[in-house]
């Protein structure tokens, strides 16, 4: 085989310039979020829930925002019926979400920045007040 | 079994004048049930409610011009809505977003310009906003259906759908409409306190207007414009339900003469002035 050093040599630099951002974070795991529920708000519950059950809103709390937000800007249904407990709930990001999460920086950020994900909820929806003066 | 070129033709000719004989053959057997399908698919298909069925809410306002033009330095409508909806002041006119806002009776009746306008008119502002039309031009033109008609009557917008074409803006003849063409939040830096917290800004790039407030309809609130109105005891703005004959609206319209800008355009707009 012709210029097999060079050849062996090119791709080992290949290799390392394509694996760097691997090497370069090894080590330094980032830990798994966990977010924060401790808010005045949910501290004064006596039944610490949401809406619908922990898992459901993990897992599924994406679908089930656009499915608030459809119900009340689209059909003007603006109250919720709980499937978890049967509570009444106004359907309302600002005024129902983020009363009780009022920490959006410890509870909404740390996922969404650990996923690398960039919601456009706050374009427009105000984020609640405590977690501004915060930053 | 092999068609000749004959046979084929043949065929080609009955059939196709089968086709053309359709639509006549319909029209014979069931009249207009063919064309009526298609409208209330076309209606829907632009988020208006068909023809016919009658709603039992169309929200409406009725604005009494002769005593808002009294309160000539009022302004507390207009400022009521900006605030409950986090609407930024803009400064340049070519940028500025409106809801509700004043303009003079030669302004927002060029059609019905006297050669003597009355001098008690002349010059002097009201307030005026999104018509919520029966038949929106607007609803009709928007390719995303992120502004549509709700059963009520009120010309919703659907910001999560909005992609700015700004068709609906071409489309409006009242110029109720405005563009973002910078981002809102920057006109509240420093100003944050004047936010409303219970209601979102807008973004970039979207197109906004009068909504009659319907998150405090559905609580049972009439809208912040008519609501600030009604706490100078100006009593200028009116909001009702058309659809019901015994509503303030009705009642009013029954006593006044009321006129709406530019009905010859068949928009039919649910926003009355009383002169």
């Amino acid at each position: 085989m012709y210029d097999l050093n060079k050849i062996l040599v090119g791709l080992a630099i290949f290799l390392l310039f394509f694996t760097f951002p691997i090497l370069y974070g090894m080590g330094s795991a980032v830990p798994v979020p966990k977010p924060k529920l401790d808010t005045p708000e949910i501290q004064k519950l006596i039944d610490k829930k949401c809406v619908e059950d922990t898992h459901f809103m993990k897992t599924s709390h994406m679908q089930f925002l656009n499915y608030w937000r459809d119900k009340a800007v689209r059909d003007d249904q603006r109250v919720y019926n709980s499937k978890l407990n049967g509570k009444k709930y106004d359907i309302s990001l600002q005024n129902t979400c983020m009363k009780c999460h009022s920490n959006k920086k410890e509870f909404c950020d740390s996922c969404h920045t650990y996923a690398s994900v960039k919601p456009y909820c706050w374009d427009c929806h105000i984020e609640p007040k405590a977690a501004k003066e915060s930053m | 079994m092999k068609a000749s070129r004959r046979e084929f033709l043949k065929l080609a000719g009955v059939s196709a004048l089968f086709g053309l004989g359709a639509n006549a053959a319909f029209e014979l057997l069931t009249p207009g049930a063919l064309e009526a399908s298609s409208e209330v698919a076309h209606g829907t298909a632009h988020g208006e409610a068909a023809e016919g069925v009658h709603a039992a809410t169309r929200w409406a306002m009725v604005i009494d011009v002769r005593k808002c033009i009294l309160q000539e330095d009022c302004n507390d409508c207009v400022l009521a809505c900006n605030a409950t909806h986090n609407i930024p002041t803009v400064g340049n006119p070519k940028e500025e977003i409106k809801w509700i806002w004043k303009d003079t009776f030669e302004h927002l009746f060029p059609d019905q310009h006297s050669q003597y306008v009355d001098e008690g008119l002349k010059g002097k502002t009201f307030p005026v906003m999104c018509n919520h039309c029966e038949h929106p031009p607007c609803v009709r033109v928007c390719p995303t259906k992120a502004t549509f008609k709700r059963p009520d009557g009120i010309v919703m917008m659907d910001m999560h759908r909005c992609i700015g074409c700004r068709f609906c803006m071409a489309a409006c003849p009242y110029g109720a409409r405005s563009f973002n063409w910078r981002d809102p939040r920057k006109y509240f830096e420093g100003k944050e306190a004047m936010l409303n917290p219970e209601q979102p800004t807008r973004t970039k790039g979207v197109v906004e207007k009068c909504t009659f407030c319907p998150e405090r309809l559905a609580k049972g609130l009439e809208p912040a414009c008519v609501e600030a109105c009604k706490k100078r005891k100006s009593d200028c703005l009116i909001f009702g339900n058309l659809n019901d004959p015994e509503s303030e609206v009705r009642k009013i319209l029954r006593k006044r003469t009321s006129i709406r800008r530019k009905p010859e355009l068949g928009t039919q707009p649910s926003v009355f002035f009383l002169v």
